[in-house]
């Protein structure tokens, strides 16, 4: 690795706490990432020539805090400071500096930064755009990018978060125990949404998207640290990793879509697997069940089948079955569909999800799912007009690929074949 | 005289590497890993898994065991244990049967992510 391959992943480590101190000093998060911003810039001046700091976290803020202050008083003109006294005499400062940032504001500081970016008047998409920014130190461009919007348009977007936090008056105090009980929920859901921004992206966008995947599992891991004996945050956690293991096998050469059923699974990343593995592990012993935890346990099934015959439908079943009664919704039921057309047969299913065409009318994944059970059955032609349907709905290009490789099957040989529903 | 190479770091910058820069920290470590494996000299060595995925004993009575690392500083490493289980219920189980036999202190069970059983030694 390079110094400034080295440097860069210092820097991004230290930032969530470094912005966390920063904004505890400064109560604005304008004046916070600017001090951050300049400490990178003379770490990056720095560090190769006198090595890296032993704390690079406690480094970034004092260096911050000076340039800060420093700044204040050159715009207000009064005695400016000379550019390097800052630095000159942090050799000294550094031991007692360490002490200091003993850990004891670390948990705060993080916690306040994410509940600011998760502020209850702030729209998700502001609320993942100021999280890219602030927390994971994504620039606006990368962030434009991973959302297929213009980088003004995002620019745009911050400012407009940033500006309602500052209307709503934010508290900059530490956050009460209350508060962070009830709010860590938001958090979750906010790094959750990352994750799906980045899972959802087509095989065309995949790799301008994917590190969304990434920053979440990063952004989750932290959340975790913070709240260390919350089942539902080791769920959330493990089934992000266990998602993201099959990355490298969710789109062919072509960018199309490869189903679960049919990927290689010696593709799938065994690390990340076996980190959501132990994690679920870990959660389960709370005997206190939730949401992420059962979404990640069927993620975790799939991920234990070395074959797709191998995978264990039936708990599947039970699993979605557990998450429709905690989380009622259409989605859900449509996923436990898959399972029950496995385990009971294509009619079964198609029974159990003809009361939600009401409610999917607009939902590609309905139609594609309905299609496919409809050609198990042989109804080849209620399958075509499903299909017809899903392909008009359909999110990326990939989707529609993939259900018109259904469709031409169907025209071709009019027969019903081994069709796999799902996503 | 066998001796521990005990690995220490900063977990979230060693997290923030990409694939790229932790497979090339990787392929240097083999190329070490492999002279002292040609020399007879390499026993097990293992990676484990970040500290979220800890879980920690604490060998009070009655033993507690709690989510996370182990955090004190008073007390110092001694020595460790690479057990096969099915799940974290077991290895909970095995450090308490361990701790009944030697209680204070603590266990930190890490899962190991990476484990390379290594030749024997000479």
């Amino acid at each position: 690795m390079t110094d400034t391959a080295w440097i860069d992943a210092a820097l991004t480590s230290a930032r969530p706490q470094a912005v966390g101190a920063l904004l505890r000093y400064f109560r604005n998060l304008d004046t916070a990432e600017e001090a951050f911003q300049n400490a990178c810039l003379r770490a990056l001046k720095s560090w190769p020539q006198n090595g890296p700091p032993r704390d690079p976290a406690g480094w970034l803020i004092m260096v911050g805090r000076n340039a800060a202050i420093d700044e204040v008083r050159r715009s207000s003109k009064q005695q400016p400071l000379p550019e390097d006294e800052a630095i000159s005499d942090l050799g000294d400062a550094e031991a007692q500096l360490a002490e200091r940032l003993d850990g004891s504001h670390y948990r705060d500081d993080i916690l306040r930064l994410l509940f600011i970016c998760c502020h209850p008047d702030l729209p998700a998409t502001q609320q993942i755009a100021l999280a890219l920014r602030i927390v994971s130190g994504l620039t606006v461009k990368q962030i434009a990018r991973a959302f297929l919007v213009s980088e003004a348009a995002m620019e745009q977007r911050i400012t407009r978060a940033k500006a309602r936090v500052a209307d709503a008056s934010v508290p900059f105090e530490t956050p009460g125990a209350m508060e962070r009980s009830t709010r860590f929920a938001a958090v979750a859901a906010m790094i959750y949404l990352i994750f799906n921004e980045g899972y959802s992206a087509g095989g065309d966008t995949a790799d301008i998207r994917g590190p969304l995947c990434e920053e979440a599992i990063r952004l989750a891991r932290l959340l975790l640290r913070l709240f260390q004996s919350e089942p539902e945050i080791m769920g959330l956690t493990a089934l992000l990793l266990l998602q993201h293991a099959r990355a490298a096998a969710r789109f062919d050469a072509d960018g199309a879509l490869v189903l679960l059923d049919d990927q290689d699974r010696g593709l799938w990343n065994q690390k990340m697997i076996a980190e959501g593995l132990a994690l679920i592990d870990k959660a389960m012993r709370h005997r206190r069940s939730g949401p992420y935890q059962i979404q990640a346990a069927i993620a975790a099934l799939h991920a234990r089948a070395a074959r797709p015959e191998e995978t264990d439908w039936t708990q599947i079943d039970l699993l979605y079955g557990a998450l429709e009664i905690m989380q009622p919704s259409p989605v859900v039921t449509l996923n436990r569909a898959v399972a029950v057309s496995k385990v009971r047969g294509p009619q079964a299913a198609l029974d159990m999800i003809e009361p939600l065409d009401q409610r999917l009318s607009n939902y590609f994944h309905f139609f594609g799912v309905r299609g496919a059970f409809l050609m198990q059955l042989g109804r080849n032609d209620e399958a075509r007009v499903a299909f017809a349907r899903a392909i008009a709905l359909a999110n990326t290009s990939a989707e529609a690929a993939h259900i018109r490789m259904h469709l031409d099957r169907l025209m071709r040989d009019g027969a019903p074949r081994d069709a796999k529903a799902g996503k | 005289m066998l001796y521990a190479i005990l690995c220490y770091h900063d977990e979230d910058f060693v997290g923030s590497w990409t694939r790229e820069q932790d497979a090339a920290v990787m392929q240097k470590l083999a190329v070490v890993q492999d002279g002292l494996t040609k020399q007879g000299r390499l026993g097990p060595v293992a990676r484990l898994l970040p500290t979220t995925s800890a879980t920690t004993l604490r060998k009070d009575d009655p033993p507690v065991v709690l989510d996370g690392p182990y955090a004190e500083t008073k007390e110092q490493l001694l020595g460790f244990y690479i057990v096969d289980c099915n799940n974290l219920d077991e290895a909970v189980e095995v450090a308490r049967d361990l701790g009944a036999a030697n209680p204070g202190g603590a266990y930190e069970i890490r899962p190991v992510g990476l484990f390379q059983p290594g030749g024997s030694l000479k």
